[in-house]
């Protein structure tokens, strides 16, 4: 079965074609671009050279297979708006995976620390055993609050904050996301909705006092001005 | 012809579907999402929310729409969606979407202007536009525009230079302790107040003020000093005439400065748009003036003057037919697209 795979939850914007056999996984055809700010503009056009590269047509594909994150909100919703709008126009599944699971899926081997960009001095990361399973996360912190269980080598962008030995890609390749979700696409499973794993809450203060406007001589009893602005934006009904 | 519709700007998901006939364009599906009630604790949208919302609600609402419109997804003959101005995050849901839509679709894409399509909606529900003045007032804008034709440019005159109308109402309804958003409970409370109650200030009406541009901060902060020099002296606030003399000095300003507008630019018919634009004392005065000043007032119905999908297909395919050149599929979402730019790539 033919199968489109994305993924944008890393500064890299993925787009591939690859054939699902019984027993093998071809990567048929794999467009990257990088710009993290540009993972909307970048998506299609890459999902269609990546069609014409493996010479087939949208119409031909059977499944589509989509990261899910972790990674930074923004460009995350872009591959995974997406898939589910590719899959829903052309009437068939769309599996989400997670990204980790995809990028430890290309870097096969002894035990694996994925670590990612989250920005905001953050990364995300996950470890996986020496058959490739997690064992614990994705979790977001702080570089130094990564975990290095048994892990003797990293993959992923942020990798070289575990100081292991840097191994694998930066960012899932097409094969790694379909291996992830291979079992299931075989099997027939009808996938459930897609999950982003965020991570983290949205950024959002719920206002606190009204701020006063006339001075500071309001009588003893009434609330002080609120600590901090609540960060909400702007309605543009 | 059939278009469909996508709209992210805000914290509303919509999805339209518009057929075009023999220069007719009628509404056949208008589905909407709102995330409205995750940001009133907030006291305004927060983007983050609303994208995730998005994210969430696209493709059933996209499904909504074809049910509702009773056509399947071969009978789309276009996909519009709304590139700007807006929240970028939640912009880029629904360009993504409809680049998706419209490849796998294999028809052309529309990436259009939030506020053209404002303007565009009118036409389902009162026939094709002639050249026309347009009052666009929401919580994200508040502008007057010249517009002579729907898929052309467009002349902006004037707009905020602070608080957009919507922005002032929620800030006075947060005053007041009225709930978010606070343009429907202000419009409630203000209907058993006396908007003479208290004479509240007009921003930039003087003769020398840009004729053109609103400013809503002062009026803002002048309901704010109101009220607290009522709280210090112990009086309860009358919440129904604050809000009807806030209401009223909103409505007295964004009027003539429309009728002014429509006047000077010899313009027949105004048009008024956007999220205020539902606000019943703003429909009524604008009638009224306008009745009086031999001006053709085109209002849609609540329903159509918030943000909506249906906007969106309305200017989608009036450009479809007008033989527009699609959109490239590279189209970015911009969050601060000018007005002058109806179409993206255009
Ligand atoms: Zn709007």
């Amino acid at each position: 079965m033919l199968v489109l795979a994305l993924d944008t939850a890393t500064p890299a914007v993925t787009a591939g074609v690859v054939e699902l056999t019984d027993t093998g996984i071809v990567q048929r055809s794999v467009h990257v671009t990088h710009d993290a700010r540009k993972h909307a503009e970048l998506l299609m056009p890459g999902v269609l050279t990546a069609c014409a590269d493996a010479g087939v047509a949208l119409r031909d594909l059977h499944a589509v297979v989509t990261g899910t994150g972790p990674g930074p909100f923004t460009g995350l919703r872009v591959g995974m708006v997406t898939a589910a709008a590719l899959g829903d126009a052309l009437g068939i599944g769309v599996h989400g995976v997670c990204t980790h699971d995809a990028i430890a899926a290309d870097a096969r081997g002894e035990a694996l620390l994925v670590v990612t960009d989250a920005r905001r001095r953050e990364v995300y990361w996950a470890a996986y055993d020496a058959d490739g399973r997690r064992v614990d996360g994705p979790h977001v912190t702080a570089p130094a609050d990564v975990v290095g269980h048994a892990a003797v080598r990293a993959a992923g962008g942020s990798a070289a904050v575990s100081g292991l030995p840097v191994v694998g890609p930066e960012s899932p390749s097409p094969a790694g996301l379909v291996t992830v979700a291979a079992d299931a696409l075989r099997a027939g499973v009808v996938p459930g909705p897609l999950e982003p794993l965020y991570l983290r809450r949205p950024d959002a203060v719920e206002p606190g006092a009204r701020k006063r406007v006339t001075g500071s001589s309001a009588p003893a009893g009434t609330t002080a001005p609120a600590p901090t602005a609540s960060p909400v934006g702007e309605r543009s009904a | 012809m059939i278009v469909l519709g996508i709209e992210t700007s805000c914290d509303e998901t919509g999805v339209g579907v518009v057929r075009s006939e023999d220069g007719a364009v009628t509404l056949l599906a208008d589905e909407i999402a709102s995330s409205v009630e995750q940001h009133a604790r907030f006291g305004g949208v927060v983007p983050e929310v609303a994208s995730r919302a998005h994210l969430q609600a696209m493709v059933p609402a996209v499904h909504r729409a074809l049910a509702t419109a009773g056509v399947t997804a071969r009978d789309i003959d276009a996909v519009a969606v709304t590139a700007g101005p807006g929240l970028t995050g939640a912009l880029l849901v629904g360009v993504a979407a409809a680049k998706a839509y419209a490849t796998a679709w294999e028809v052309p894409l529309f990436g259009v202007n939030h506020l053209a399509s404002h303007v565009a909606v009118d036409t389902l529900e009162h026939g094709p536009l002639p050249p026309c003045l347009a009052l666009l007032v929401s919580g994200g804008h508040s502008s007057l525009l010249d517009v002579p034709d729907l898929a052309g440019p467009v002349t902006p005159l004037g707009a905020t230079i602070d608080d957009a109308a919507g922005e002032a109402f929620d800030k006075v309804a947060r005053l007041l302790g009225l709930p978010f958003p606070g343009g429907p409970h202000i419009d409630r409370m203000a209907a058993e107040g006396d908007p003479r109650a208290v004479a509240f200030p007009r921003g930039l009406t003087g003769p020398r003020d840009a004729p053109f541009d609103f400013s809503f901060s002062g009026l803002k902060t002048s309901v704010a000093r109101h009220v607290e020099a009522l709280e210090r002296a112990g009086t309860p606030v009358p919440v129904a005439d604050v809000a009807a003399s806030f209401q009223e000095a909103v409505v007295d300003v964004l009027t003539a400065k429309a009728i002014r507008a429509t006047r000077e630019r010899g313009m027949e018919t105004l048009v008024l748009g956007g999220g205020v634009a539902a606000n019943s004392r703003l429909r009524a005065l604008a009638q009224e003036r306008c009745d009086a000043a031999g001006i053709a007032l085109r209002v849609p119905r609540r329903g159509l003057c918030t943000d909506n999908g249906a906007m969106v297909a309305a200017l989608g395919a009036h450009l479809l037919t007008g033989g527009a050149t699609p959109s490239p599929l590279d189209l970015p979402a911009d969050s601060s697209m000018p007005v002058t730019e109806v179409l993206v790539g255009s």
